[in-house]
């Protein structure tokens, strides 16, 4: 495997991805994404914060390839090719009747590579996330964090291009997000993978992202963009340094303005 | 302190094993509760008949129902055999059957549309009225006797299975999208094992339907000599006053549906044990 040795600083990173005024209509009336624009570049941590019905899980399933956008396009550098996305849900989403390696082979198994074949990148993926003891648990031995954390082995075994998170640690207790939160940031150094995050919360993705796309609702579209250029590694440090605080209130300001943006529209 | 964690841990002994005794008192009864309740049930049964002077061919006791089918061990054995045969073969079929239709539904919608109708007419039709039909048309008596029990016993199972299959978690479905998985694969790796647990639930009904089918069947069929099953030694000794043949061929078939029931719980358990809500026994 050949990683980059760091990832440099935004500005002079590579395009992976770009979305050209994308529009997604539902039914025919119900504009779920209003022209949307986004460069992807390698290394980039972003996160999609906004209310619900702002279109974030949206663009998720346009850049996954689940849907296609109704105008616009969405092209990546050279191609895309299955393996290049690593996809983790709000929910686990495990199949029960699998073991946690049987589960972490699955993106292999539909390229038709046993197990044995794959067993390799299988305990890599699996150390990644810290559950190399845990290979042949069924998922209902696990707690939610844990189970939460085969999912992330799961989108990390294929070595994809860009990891898509649609609100994974919306469901979990927050001393369990935090700690989820500190090991995909370090998760991330050692990858230095290129994530695009869901969230509907400010702090987690100050947190995380070095980009901040605050999205509106009705219709969804993007509002602003935050740039959070505190340095990486983060640690627990962080979340009570006045650096953070302030970065949360750029960011919350941001999704206030987006949220009245779409109070005036509604009230106009 | 160290009085305090000692006095927790032997509160924690003390529940521990409080918890401990209940299921091993449960474990006891499980097994217990119903052995005395059928005993009791057969002693009230012998009394009845002891102190009624009742006649053996109005109601027999349990003991002579017994003697009888000791007596008519060769008959009834035989007998047993064929119901047997037809009962695992009728359900045999409807596993293929209705497990292959179900599939067919979930491949494609229009082939749902057009046969699910037909599926729910023969269900609801009741096999008493189709069967002298049968007979009619089929000319071998065990092919006619087979499709009986089979229509009575492959539609939960196509229906269970038809739901199972339908049931995929949606993440996971488009996670397998995701991944570019054929047809083919996202039958075998997820639909098939989502819909393990729905078709076992349907395997249970239809071993139970498949036995009423094979029985009703034979009842209609009526033919006797070599070749007949129980319900037909159950008509044959009822035209001749023979209760208490007709009780030990009424033994064996119930025990037959006990045993299938049985084994089919037992498969459910083999197979879902590891992993399915339903078999996880969940602690307090």
């Amino acid at each position: 495997m050949t990683l980059p040795s760091s990832i440099p600083p935004m500005g002079q990173r590579d395009k992976l991805l770009e979305m050209s005024n994308v529009d997604k209509v539902f039914g025919g009336n119900v504009v779920a994404l209003k022209d949307m624009n986004l460069t992807v570049n390698q290394g980039d941590f972003i996160s999609l914060l906004g209310p619900s019905g702002c279109g974030k899980s949206t663009a998720l399933r346009l850049i996954s390839g689940l849907m296609r956008p109704t105008s616009g396009h969405i092209n990546w550098e050279g191609g895309q090719k299955t393996g290049d996305l690593g996809v983790v849900f709000q929910e686990p989403t495990l199949m029960p009747w699998a073991t946690v390696e049987q589960n972490v082979w699955l993106p292999f198994r539909l390229r038709g590579k046993s197990l044995a074949d794959v067993q390799d990148e299988i305990m890599w993926a699996l150390k990644m996330v810290g559950l190399e003891k845990f290979q042949k648990s069924y998922p209902r031995e696990l707690s939610g964090g844990m189970k939460m954390r085969v999912s992330i082995a799961r989108s990390l075994v294929t070595e994809p291009r860009l990891i898509l998170m649609d609100e994974p640690f919306a469901a979990l207790d927050e001393i369990t997000r935090h700690k989820l939160n500190n090991d995909l940031l370090e998760l991330r150094d050692k990858l230095k993978c290129t994530v695009i995050f869901v969230t509907h919360s400010v702090f987690e993705s100050v947190f995380l992202s070095d980009r901040i796309v605050v999205m509106a609702a009705r219709p969804g579209r993007v509002s602003s963009e935050v740039t959070v250029d505190a340095p990486y590694p983060r640690t627990e440090e962080f979340r009570t340094s006045a650096d953070y605080a302030e970065l949360c209130r750029k960011a919350s300001d941001a999704l206030h303005g987006a949220m009245n943006e779409h109070g005036a529209r509604a009230s106009a | 302190m160290s009085t305090t964690d000692m006095n927790t841990a032997a509160i924690v002994d003390e529940e521990e094993l409080r918890y401990a005794r209940a299921e091993k008192r449960e474990k006891i009864a499980k097994w217990l509760l119903p052995v005395v309740v059928i005993a009791l049930a057969v002693f009230l049964w012998d009394r009845m008949v002891v102190w009624n002077d009742i006649p053996h061919y109005i109601l027999p006791g349990p003991g002579l129902v017994l003697e009888t089918l000791i007596q008519d061990w060769g008959m009834l054995s035989d007998a047993l055999i064929v119901t047997l045969k037809i009962t695992l073969a009728a359900l045999a079929v409807a596993v293929v059957g209705g497990v292959g239709l179900a599939i067919l539904f979930t491949q494609s919608r229009y082939f749902e549309m057009s046969f699910y109708p037909f599926a729910v007419i023969l269900q609801v039709t009741p096999v008493v009225s189709i069967a002298p039909l049968i007979f009619i048309y089929v000319d071998s008596r065990i092919a006619g006797l087979l499709l009986c029990a089979w229509i009575v016993a492959f539609f939960p199972i196509l229906s269970n299975t038809t739901l199972g299959l339908n049931s995929t978690d949606h993440n996971l479905r488009d996670l397998y999208k995701i991944y570019g998985a054929t047809r083919w694969q996202r039958l075998r790796y997820l639909q098939l094992p989502t819909a393990l647990p729905y078709f076992l639930g349907g395997l249970r009904i239809a071993g139970g339907l498949s036995l009423i089918g094979a029985v009703v069947a034979e009842y209609v069929a009526g033919t006797g000599g070599i070749g007949s099953g129980l319900a037909f030694r159950i008509l044959e000794a009822g035209y001749r006053l023979n209760i208490p043949r007709m009780f030990a061929a009424l033994l064996l078939i119930a025990a037959t549906g006990v045993v299938i029931f049985t084994a089919a719980s037992l498969l459910s358990h083999a197979l879902l044990h590891k992993w399915h809500e339903s078999a996880i026994k969940r602690e307090s």
